[in-house]
């Protein structure tokens, strides 16, 4: 009988001993996988450099800034960006536009249009080529002006925060990226951007928007809108540095920022725009 | 073959990248699908948690009807994503601050849960059929009993206590698996229409509602099909719930819209002229009179006047089926409504239905339906109202 009872715990003991070296191993393995997949959920914002091997995103804070007062309209910017950025040519989809806001004699709501707008579009012939209908001849205009719009790179994007995948992340420098071979293209993001930054590739299933030229910048350039703007409208620069045109347009202008009132906090700041624009 | 992107036509001034809507059609069928789960699921949780001996007959059905759903719930998020292979980094990669990312844990959790339910609930059914049948449905009938052949009244005790632990930790996994899908639409800032308190709350209502009265609608479909006769008592029951809830749901649906009008933010001019015009039909008509109002009202008096046999059969089955219209309008009006009024308050925009294509409304539709032809296949294997006789 009690030869028997030891057997028997003799035989559990090895079943237990098989058990746990089998355990072990789907143990290392099953934690070689968790590594492996850490290492996409550690934060990229937490790494060192991106992408550039000799640009330390820790040393940079960019910001831009738009100058209402000096925008003529001319949408060379729109242009430049969607070739420089690989943004389809079409009316629907945008890294940056420009707003026009016009008040006529005895309305005391603005009329607003953008590059996209069919009247605009027909005006230009092509949906590749932008530019402004004078579709207000005739009429006495009170007062007018155009407010470029791109992505605000906000201090504390919404965008970011409902990524189920953490696809898209805010970089050490400020700028909101998005790792489009992670994006799964829910499209979340870009119900949460209240600016309408966003929008969806079709073509590669993945959500796009304005980086400020990031492959530009990174390397020491100016965003391909600055570079091309003919009237310094857009203004780009670090404001780590204390003498950078963006620093300057900060500190000498009363700035201010769309939406604050969603907490955002934007990192494009306007100058010259009234209380329709938003 | 249709272009695989609509543009929306608006009017005033949007935003450039909004000419895109970018949740369809689909996305009014998830959450009205996860809703009927939520539902479903309420119903067999009246009886097995607190005690509704009156819905005994449907208590079954729910559960599989909740089963039979839960199973199309991700299909149609897979058709809208853009690289759908990436889905299982939901899992793998949270984004801990995207209501989004909760929602692989909360599926995964409640279907699990639902499966065991369903299997203890079954088990006498299995084990029996395990016993008689030959050939494969046999060999199936005896996988299912996973070695468990043990029905002694021992065994049974032990099934009907973790049937009802299970209801009860169901009950805050199927709420919570819908009023999460609330709070994706509910906790964003972006667009005035979604952005409430009151969202899951909203949704959770709705989905209760739509879920008893799917089950009116199946109970009298099935008895109709088998022949046998319609309880009454149970198809009273099931109105009193509904009855009840219709009243909850259409009060907060009706407190949301009134804060947005009391409170009148930014933009309230266009919401009003949006919900004034292209949305008076689908929203006031559809969804609060003919969908609330004459289910609300038909029940009532029903109720008041103790009406029975025929007439409350064909009077419930009738509140049941607007209702279910209703909740679906609902979904419509939140999803593509809140997409049609623009983020910039100052234009709309008119969502262009695609009818082919992987989001287009015939696809949709089939995902509403699919589940309901699974139900049909699943109570052959599993008959619901069998295990009612046998006891």
């Amino acid at each position: 009988m009690k030869r028997e009872a030891i057997s028997a715990l003799r035989a559990r003991r090895g079943f237990l001993r098989k058990i746990g070296v089998a355990g072990a191993a789907v143990a290392a393995g099953s934690t070689a996988v968790l590594r492996k997949v850490a290492a996409k959920s550690e934060s990229a914002a937490a790494q060192k450099s991106f992408p550039t091997a000799d640009y330390d995103w820790t040393k940079r804070k960019w910001a831009f800034g738009v100058d209402a007062n000096k925008c003529i309209g001319c949408l060379r910017c729109v242009e430049a960006c969607k070739r420089e950025n690989n943004v389809p040519l079409d009316a629907h989809h945008f890294n940056t536009w420009v707003e026009r806001y016009v008040y006529l004699e005895g309305e005391d709501k603005p009329r607003i249009d953008s590059q996209q707008d069919p009247v605009n579009i027909a005006a230009s012939g092509s949906e590749g080529e932008y530019r402004f209908a004078d579709r207000y001849k005739g009429a006495k205009v009170e007062k007018a002006f155009f407010v470029p719009k791109l992505c605000n790179q906000c201090e504390h994007p919404p965008c970011v925060q409902v990524c189920p995948v953490g696809a898209t992340y805010k970089g050490a420098d400020g700028v909101v990226l998005i790792d489009a071979k992670y994006c799964i293209g829910c499209r979340y993001c870009v119900q949460a951007c209240p600016y309408g930054a966003r929008w969806f590739n079709e073509e590669k299933g993945v959500t796009q928007k304005c980086y400020w030229c990031y492959h530009r910048i990174s390397k020491g350039l100016q965003p391909a809108c600055v570079e091309v703007c003919p009237v310094g409208a857009r203004v780009f620069g670090d404001r780590n540095d204390h003498e950078s045109p963006i620093s300057l347009f900060i500190r000498n202008n009363r700035v201010q920022v769309l939406r604050p009132e969603t907490g955002n906090e934007p990192n494009v700041f306007y100058v010259g725009i009234d209380k329709a624009v938003s | 073959m249709e272009p695989s992107v609509h543009y929306a036509p608006y009017t005033g001034w949007v935003y450039p990248n909004e000419t895109v809507i970018e949740w369809s059609v689909a996305i009014v069928v998830y959450p009205y699908i996860t809703g009927l789960v939520a539902g479903a699921f309420t119903v067999s949780s009246l009886y097995q948690v607190f005690g509704f001996e009156r819905l005994k007959p449907v208590a079954h059905l729910a559960l599989l009807t909740s089963l039979c759903f839960m199973f199309f719930v991700p299909l149609p998020l897979l058709l809208h994503l853009g690289h759908p292979e990436r889905a299982f980094n939901n899992l793998l990669t949270p984004n801990l601050s995207s209501a989004m990312a909760m929602f692989g844990y909360f599926a995964t959790f409640y279907i699990v849960l639902l499966l065991i339910e369903t299997w203890f609930a079954f088990r006498p059914h299995i084990v029996e059929q395990a016993q008689k049948r030959n050939g494969w449905t046999g060999t199936f009938y005896r996988a299912l009993t996973l070695g468990s052949y043990d029905l002694s009244e021992k065994a049974l005790r032990y099934d009907a206590k973790w049937i009802f632990w299970l209801a009860i930790a169901g009950i805050p996994g199927a709420h919570g698996l819908h009023g999460y899908v609330g709070f994706i639409f509910g906790s964003l800032k972006s667009r005035e229409w979604w952005s409430s308190d009151l969202m899951p709350l909203v949704f959770l209502f709705s989905a209760i509602i739509s879920g008893v009265a799917l089950l009116i609608v199946l109970y009298v479909l099935s008895c109709k099909l088998r022949r046998t006769p319609i309880d009454l008592a149970c198809i009273k029951g099931l109105a009193y719930t509904v009855w009840a809830f219709i009243i909850v749901a259409f009060l907060l649906e009706g407190l949301e819209f009134a804060n947005i009008v009391y409170k009148a933010r930014e933009g309230i001019e266009v919401i009003m002229q949006y919900v004034t015009g292209p949305l008076l039909i689908p929203y006031f008509v559809l969804q609060f009179g003919l969908g609330s109002i004459v289910p609300l009202l038909l029940l009532s008096y029903m109720i008041w006047r103790g009406t029975t046999g025929r007439e409350l059969v064909v009077g419930v089955t009738l509140s049941a089926c607007l209702v279910l219209f209703s909740v679906f309008m609902m979904r419509w009006n939140v999803v593509i409504g809140g997409q049609e009024l623009s983020k910039t308050g100052k234009g709309l925009l008119t969502y262009p239905m695609q009818v082919f294509g992987k989001e287009g409304l015939i696809v949709s539709l089939s995902m509403v339906i699919a589940p309901l032809i699974v139900l049909l296949g699943i109570t052959r294997l599993f008959p619901p109202w069998v295990h009612k006789a046998a006891q």
